[in-house]
């Protein structure tokens, strides 16, 4: 079985973002890793590797700028097989449906039985990717699973709701996303970061994936910003002190947000 | 953290994956192991699908060795989270580096590879309770009849000795030598019949990880459990063994100095007094200077040490002077880190008293540091002062 996991090289969430002229986040100042939501959907791979009969090859696929090596690397660490880094200066400020037609072609391209993403990425956080994907790709969806099993050539998963859980099905080749809830990543070990270097890792530019600019970055976007503005430092929180009135205060206060 | 630019990119990606590790798992649960004692259990079983007990075994063993500098960062991040975890492995990379450097083929084949995964764990057995300064007048004597050895007396305040399958125990082998050093060995053995743990050592820090006294008495060791096959080695062996000991007690004190400084950095700009946060007095602010100054002191002497190791050159005096400057460093730093946090520096609440009780072990540990002055000295006058 064939796997593809999409990975996102994005700015560490800690660090001090800031955005570039064209509005675009501005990844010169701060550094980047692998999201932290994709680390579950490699660990998901690796655990349906780990747990099945037949040879399973995981490939880790990122688009991204050259910095983005870094996310493969520590895919690869964690076990995966080999990378594929699709990278143009002409992807600059794609969108999320540019990116899923980059990663479309990019996983035809590769070939797979099964693609697994994160539930969404730790900047964008937009998690319309993997519908996206499936869509362009024309193969079932199975989205935000925080359990998956796949046997016979189905995938099946929970999926857990505010009011209630599903479970889902569908047969390969299929698109996947696992959420933060499927179990925790495991950490590289010492043994896999000195195998991640002798990997495969392939770099594939718009013209190896017959895409042409104008359908992907700044030009190509279907969404555009406007306008960006830094959040505003947070306010001192309000303090209830309970002089006998302390209960209808906060009840007060919690409908006054409409958190009641 | 430009310190790491010393190391290849992978060992810098192994140094940010332990620090990874502790920050999401270790901090998050270090008082609550800490204050009830407990042996960390998950914590060492994630630290053993790590490789960190394989630091030091060869690849051809099945370990991932890494540069001495990477080690000594590797154990400060540990420490930095919680001694106790650093002290887990320390031992084990003596041992292991013993075995690598004067282990016969049989006995690195028979313990490197299960040692390289954390399957058998290693500590080493050198004090006993009549002195674990003057290592010569060592009384635990390994007798050797027709089938190996007959081992008689007792040894104290052995780290992880249950959780251990292998102790390097140092012994006379032949208890009439002179000089005494002639007459030492040591032996490679494991629990079994004649061998009781006989007590748990109560003590100030260092919680979760068992400090035993072990009895002796008419145990049994095949001939082949001599470290390298030849009587009479042993001290030497040791000493040499020590100088990575020593390195990775110094590496120890720095992890505890640096969760210390870090924890008075943070604290000193939220805690406001008078108006202002607290660093903008200048006395709050000068006891940070002086522990990032030290600390960055204390860092550098250990890497140079680690980076003479590397070379291959003799360190006991280098990595005597990175052992005893670290650890007083850190135990400056800790007082000062409670200094700082005024009265919640003396609670149980918060971090900084646990600093305060760990750092004093790196100034007795791995020999005391009037010990590491005796070396010094004695290698100052040996090797004609330091070096140009
Ligand atoms: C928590 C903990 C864990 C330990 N783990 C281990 C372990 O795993 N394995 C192991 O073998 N040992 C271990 N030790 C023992 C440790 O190495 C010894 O305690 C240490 O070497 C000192 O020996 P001692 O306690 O007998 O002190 P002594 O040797 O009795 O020393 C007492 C004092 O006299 C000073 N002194 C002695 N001789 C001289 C001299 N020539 N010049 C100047 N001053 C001198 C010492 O510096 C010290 O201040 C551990 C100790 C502790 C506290």
């Amino acid at each position: 079985m064939r796997i593809v996991v999409t990975v996102k090289y994005v700015p560490d969430a800690t660090g001090d973002r800031h955005f570039a002229d064209d509005l675009t986040v501005d990844r010169d100042d701060v550094d980047g890793l692998l999201s932290e939501l994709d680390e579950y959907a490699v660990e998901q791979a690796l655990q349906i590797s780990e747990n099945s009969d037949d040879d399973v090859e995981i490939t880790v696929l990122t688009v991204g700028p050259e910095d983005a090596k870094d996310a493969l690397r520590k895919a690869l660490s964690m076990g995966a097989d080999k990378a594929i880094h699709v990278e143009d200066d002409d992807l600059n400020g794609t969108d999320a449906l540019g990116t899923s037609l980059v990663l479309a072609k990019a996983v035809e391209k590769a070939g797979y039985d099964l693609v697994i993403s994160g539930m969404a990425s730790t900047d964008g956080t937009m998690g319309v990717v993997p519908a996206l994907l499936a869509e362009r790709l024309g193969v079932p969806q199975v989205t935000l699973l925080s359990e998956v099993w796949v046997e016979d050539g189905t995938v099946t998963g929970r999926r857990d709701g505010d009011a209630a859980s599903e479970q889902l099905e569908a047969s390969l080749p299929a698109v996947m996303s696992v959420t933060d809830q499927s179990g925790e990543a495991r950490y590289p070990s010492f043994k896999g970061i000195m195998a991640a270097k002798k990997k495969p890792v392939e770099s594939w530019d718009l013209s190896d994936l017959d895409i042409e600019a104008d359908q992907v970055g700044l030009e190509g976007a279907w969404t555009k910003v406007d306008s960006a503005a830094e959040r505003p430092a947070r306010t001192a929180g309000t303090i209830v002190k309970d002089e006998g009135e302390g209960g209808k205060q906060l009840a007060a206060f919690l409908a006054e947000r409409k958190f009641v | 953290m430009s310190t790491l630019d010393i190391l290849s990119d992978d060992e810098q990606f192994m140094v940010r994956t332990v620090q990874d590790f502790v920050d999401k798992e270790v901090k998050p649960v270090v008082q609550e192991l800490e204050h009830s004692n407990s042996y960390p259990e998950a914590l060492i079983e994630q630290m053993k699908r790590l490789g960190i007990y394989g630091l030091a075994v060869p690849e051809e063993y099945g370990g991932t060795p890494v540069s001495t500098p990477c080690y000594v960062l590797i154990t400060e991040e540990l420490a930095r989270g919680w001694m106790s975890l650093a002290g887990a492995m320390g031992g084990h990379t003596v041992v292991a580096k013993l075995l690598l450097h004067f282990g016969t083929e049989e006995q690195k084949r028979r313990w490197l590879p299960r040692m390289a995964t954390g399957e058998i764990r290693a500590t080493m057995a050198l004090t006993e309770p009549g002195g674990g300064s003057d290592l010569q007048a060592i009384r635990t004597v390994a007798r050797k009849d027709t089938d190996g050895y007959v081992v008689n007396g007792v040894k104290t305040w052995i780290t992880n000795s249950r959780r251990s399958q292998l102790i390097a125990l140092l012994c006379k082998t032949d208890p009439a030598a002179s000089p005494a050093h002639q007459g030492i060995s040591i032996l490679l053995v494991g629990h079994g019949p004649g061998l009781t743990v006989s007590r748990d050592l109560p003590k100030l820090g260092y919680k979760g990880v068992e400090s035993c006294e072990l009895s002796f008495d008419d145990f049994r060791a095949p001939a082949e459990a001599l470290l390298g096959g030849v009587e009479g080695k042993g001290f030497a062996q040791m000493m040499k063994g020590l100088e990575t000991g020593r390195l990775q007690v110094a590496a120890r004190a720095l992890g505890v100095g640096r969760a210390a400084l870090e924890d008075a950095l943070a604290y000193a700009q939220e805690r406001e007094s008078f108006g202002k946060p607290i660093w903008k007095h200048q006395s709050i602010g000068n006891y940070l200077a002086d522990m990032a100054t030290s600390l960055t002191a204390a860092r550098q002497l250990t890497l140079y040490a680690a980076r003479e190791a590397e070379a291959g050159r003799r360190v006991d005096m280098e990595a005597g002077m990175a052992k005893l400057f670290a650890s007083e460093t850190a135990m400056q730093i800790a007082l000062n880190a409670v200094r700082v946090h005024g009265g919640y520096g003396y609670s149980t609440e918060f971090d900084v008293e646990r600093y305060f009780r760990d750092a004093p072990l790196m100034i007795v540990g791995e020999g005391t540091n009037e010990i590491q002055r005796n070396v010094i000295a004695s290698q100052l006058v040996k090797r004609g002062g330091l070096e140009a």
